[in-house]
């Protein structure tokens, strides 16, 4: 199991065929990519603040839980902090099974809870002035499955 | 000494991202309360809790827990990562 917390750019594709790379135990990949989209048309960046101390330890404990609730034969998550471009990548979560089910359920339950219980605070910097991103309720909601 | 930091908008607006606080109070509900008494900023900041997560010793945790033996405290708006 592997969590990276860092400002740095990464090539997802590389850390994908990394990721299952020499393994004899993995039937099926799943991955997500966030990246920045620009629903505005006038968007700079987005600057992504976290907990330094927290976020790492706060992602490894959603990485053991999915490592409890499915099979998994590893998982990755990748996430970045500060200053982002549109189209630039912001995370990335892998999961690695011997079938579907697991790796697609437990990327799913990572994901929805690096949304809302992942230590990063998104603020989005345009021309017109900067706006912190409101948390969805939608996004609260969605944990609520997995309980 | 308890060291309490901010983050986000939080941070912004009480216009500092950590400081060390002398208090006895017994809950975080308690020390919102006294952070809030001594400044607008503060006042501001805190004036909805709901719209504000809390986490002791980088765990998070509820506003009427105990601080008896906490190190750190932070608050924040709900987090949005992914």
């Amino acid at each position: 199991m592997t969590v990276r917390v860092q400002s740095e750019v990464f090539d997802t594709g590389a850390e994908l065929t990394g990721f299952s790379a020499d393994r004899r135990d993995v039937g099926a990949v799943v991955s997500f990519t966030g990246i920045v989209r620009d629903d505005s048309g006038d968007l700079e960046r987005l600057e992504i603040e976290h907990y330094p101390a927290m976020t790492a330890s706060a992602i490894e404990a959603m990485v053991a839980e999915a490592t409890q609730r499915w099979k998994l034969q590893d998982a990755l998550v990748i996430h970045r902090h500060g200053a982002l471009a549109v189209g630039e990548v912001i995370m990335m979560v892998a999961t690695a099974a011997r079938h579907r089910k697991d790796a697609f359920e437990a990327a799913e339950y990572l994901m929805d809870y690096l949304k809302s219980r992942a230590p990063f605070w998104k603020k989005e910097v345009a021309k017109g002035g900067a706006s912190w991103v409101a948390a969805k309720d939608d996004d609260e909601d969605a944990l609520s499955r997995w309980s | 000494m308890i060291d309490v930091l901010y983050f986000a908008w939080v941070r912004e607006r009480i216009g500092l991202p950590k400081e060390q606080v002398e208090t006895k109070a017994a809950t975080v509900a308690d020390l919102v309360a006294e952070l809030s008494a001594r400044e607008e900023r503060y006042a501001l900041a805190f004036s909805d809790t709901s719209a504000l997560r809390v986490a002791l010793d980088q765990e998070l945790a509820e506003f009427s827990a105990p601080l008896k033996g906490v190190r750190e405290v932070a608050f924040f708006p709900p987090m949005t990562g992914g």
